[in-house]
This record gives C-alpha cells, structure tokens and sequence, in this order.
C-alpha cells in the first residue's frame, strides 16, 4: 500500500468517513427496526395491564402467563372500555391514555406542573376495573407496574416489574405468590388511601386478613419491597380525588 | 476435515479447549457470571458475541492496512459497537422478552475483552477468512463455557432447562420434589457462576496437566 498511514491529515479523513459510513449503516437499522420494537413494547405495556384486572392465561399458581402477543391487542380492545387522563378529581377520555408515560408524568406532578396522569377502566363479566399505573425506584433501580381496583376500592389485581432489582429476591416482586396476596386487599383504611403495605412484621403469611392494608414482605428484599408500598401510596396520592368520586360510599 | 487446512481447523478447535479464551486466558469473565443463570440467555448471548467476533473480526481485517495506528483502538471500538448495536435492535425486534433479560449484557459486549482481543491479537496480522475463523472458534470457545455454566445453573437453581420443568415441579410436590428435593438458590445469583467456572477449570486443568503453570 502506498498510502502513508501516519498522516494526520489521513487519520481525520479516515476517521470522518468512518463515522458517515456507520452513521448510516445505524440509522438505516434503527429506522427499519423501529415500527416492530415500538409494537413489541406497546404489546407488552397491553399485557401488563390486562394482566393487572385479572384477564391472563395464568394456570394454577405457578408462573405468570399472559395473554399471547398474538390476542393481546384485540383483547385488549375487548376488555378496555375507557381510558382516562385525570388531572384533580376530573377525568376527560383520551385516546391511547395507557402509552402516556407516567415516569414523565409524575416527574411534571413533582415540579408542580399540571400533568396527565392516566387511568384505564376495563371491564370484566360485568364488572368495573380502574387500572391505576405507577412508577417508583426499587433498590437498584426503577419498579413501575399496575393495580387495579373495584368501586369498592378492594384490590383486584396487580402487576409489577422491575429493571434491574436483584435477582431471586427484590426481582420476585414479579412472581405470583408476591402479585397474588394483594387481590382483595383493600386500600383504605377508614376514609383515609393507606394503600397496601409490604410489611415484614405482619403476623399473616396466609394473608388471611384482607382488612389489614398489610401484604407479607419479600424475605432479602426489604428496600425493594418498601419501594413498592411508597410507590402504591404515591400513586394513590395523586388519584385519590378522582377515585374518592367513584367509590361506592 | 477436508474443508478446511490443518492449520486453519486448529483456528476452531484450539480455542474450544486448550486455549478457550474464559478458562484458559480468564478473558469475558463478567458476562459468563451474569447471563447464565438461565440456559437459554446463554445460548443467546453465544450466538451474539459469534456474529459480533466473526463479523468484527473480518471487517478490521479488511481494513488491517488502511486504518490508521494512532487511531487503531478508536477504529476498532466503533465496529464492535456498531455490530452491537444491530444485534441490540435486532433483538428487541424479534426476541423482544429475550432481549429483556439480556437487558444491559448485550451492550456490553462492546467491552468483552475477548473481541477486543482477538481484533488486536489476530485480525489485525491476518486475512479475513483465517480471522473469520479465528472469531468463529474463539466465540465459540467463550460460548461453549457459557452453555455449560448455563447448564448446571438452571438444572440446580430453578430445575429446569430452556424454561422446562425437568425435575418435577416444585410448587406442587411431583418428581424429584417429592422425595424433598429443593431448589438450591444460591445457583441462581452471580458468585455461583465463579464457582461453576472454577470447577471446569479445575477438571481441565487435571485432565491436560500441561495448562497448569509454573508456580
């Protein structure tokens, strides 16, 4: 090769065509890819949420099962009759309330913006779900899911997820046998939104005692479970109006 | 094999045992411990740093005499990244709950000492179709330690393997679990990775007494 390699005028020129020519190569992946991965997570985010009120393939008490990629999205059409955004105790409709995202939502709430925070009413053998969603930090980092609630304000079921708390013990709070014990767990106490507490010293490993706002804690994963009561008890918070103008008194 | 010359055979098979780049030259030590808790991320992992090694190592070889030496490292890092990237995308595109529990370990195979490596070490002295091979035997050899960590992790951590309930299911009390068989978790985290790795490298080093070196 004649070309001097060491000049430094060929070291710039090399490395600009270097970067125009794996510029390209990126974008032209990341555009093509773009439309299946925002299906992918947009099929995921229905999942959860059908998964919340109860609506998946879970078998026994074993692993969690969701409605198939494939079905979700017509079920999920099926199912959802209303989304909302709710700012105060108002609510208005908007379509595709359930991709706002909430992370951003609540950080506006914290600025003391105006923020959209959704809300989806799913309905079920004739019966009405209000599927709340949340976003806290778990110990190593962020834990969002669902929880949907009956007019009674009783607990009909939950999803939770995680992105990076440690695995086999703050990570079970996406397993069954943690999700499970909060179905029928009430969140008030009294007139006040108390939520449901992941509580280490509660004498209820059965979680026979729906009254209690207490689930049994996650043993090694006390942080992860705190960030999971804080996150229910924030999100409360801010839904509390609305809510306190749907509950059956 | 016919295919391939003696020498160019060796390519493959060398670093599969006796030079495998995770228990002979202890490179790519950190993705071994963190993706194999389940067998089927290993596999996954495997193919990907495959295509990313191979790849990568044919690109910088074909420009092994036009790339600049001052910024050679810089060069090379790009192209590992760039095929990261891909892979990444790729996977959220057709293996997306996958790619979830890959998560973060995808894109750090940009810093898997072993591709570094072997683009410093080989690509760059050799023709694209020898650092073809080169790539495909040495990702192969990380891989193969990676299926068998894997392996044992899942079968004694969870009782399955690829997600099937091989020993029973432990909930409901059938196959092995009936006779009071548990589940042992520390399998599942991290450290019992290293332990795993030790063992083979224990049981290789005593079957070829050769590697063992000179206290």
């Amino acid at each position: 090769m004649a070309i001097n390699t060491d000049k430094n005028s060929y070291t710039v020129i090399f490395a600009v065509i270097m970067v125009i020519i794996v510029g390209s190569v990126l974008a032209f992946f990341a555009s093509g890819l773009k439309p299946k991965i925002d299906e992918n997570v947009r099929f995921e985010k229905q999942q959860n949420i059908l998964y919340a009120m109860g609506v998946n393939n879970n078998e026994g008490s074993g692993s969690v099962d969701f409605i198939p990629t494939t079905e979700v999205e017509e079920e999920f059409a099926k199912y959802i009759k209303k989304q909302l955004v709710v700012v105060g105790s108002e609510a208005k409709e908007k379509d595709n309330a359930y991709l706002i995202d909430v992370q951003k939502e609540l950080a506006k709430v914290k600025s003391g913006q105006s923020a959209e925070l959704p809300l989806l009413v799913g309905e079920k053998d004739g019966k009405e779900y209000y599927i709340i969603p949340m976003y806290g930090k778990g110990l190593w980092d962020a834990i969002w899911g669902f929880m949907s609630v009956d007019s009674n304000m009783k607990v009909q079921g939950v999803y939770f997820d995680h992105k990076g708390e440690t695995p086999g013990l703050g990570a079970n709070i996406k397993q069954r046998f943690f999700m499970d014990d909060f179905e029928g767990e009430t969140i008030l106490d009294g007139n006040s939104y108390v939520g449901v507490t992941v509580a280490k010293g509660n004498n209820d490993p059965l979680n026979n005692d729906k009254e209690d706002n207490q689930v049994d804690a996650l043993a090694g994963a006390t942080i992860t479970g705190n960030g999971v009561t804080a996150m229910i008890k924030e999100s409360l918070k801010l839904y509390k109006p609305y809510l306190e103008t749907i509950r059956t008194k | 094999m016919a295919l391939l010359s003696k020498k160019d055979a060796n390519l493959i098979l060398d670093p599969l045992a006796d030079n495998n780049p995770i228990t002979i030259q202890v490179l790519g030590i950190c993705s071994a411990l963190a993706i194999t808790a389940e067998l089927k991320a290993s596999v996954v992992m495997a193919v990907s740093v495959m295509f990313v090694l191979a790849m990568g190592n044919v690109v910088i070889s074909l420009m092994r005499n036009i790339i600049p030496s001052k910024i050679r490292i810089i060069v090379q890092l790009v192209v590992v990244a760039t095929l990261v990237i891909i892979v990444d995308q790729v996977l959220k595109a057709f293996a997306y709950e996958l790619s979830k529990t890959l998560s973060v370990f995808v894109g750090l195979i940009i810093t898997n000492c072993i591709i570094m490596g072997r683009f410093e070490a080989f690509a760059l002295g050799n023709g694209p179709w020898k650092s073809f091979l080169d790539g495909l035997g040495n990702a192969a050899g990380y891989g193969i330690i990676l299926v068998i960590v894997g392996f044992f992790r899942e079968l004694l951590g969870s009782g399955t393997l690829f997600g099937f309930k091989v020993l029973g299911d432990p909930v409901t009390k059938t196959g092995l679990y009936s006779i009071g068989y548990e589940n042992n978790g520390f399998m599942i985290i991290p450290p019992a990775a290293l332990i795993v790795v030790g063992i083979i490298i224990w049981v290789q080093r005593s079957r070829n007494r050769s590697l063992i070196e000179e206290a």
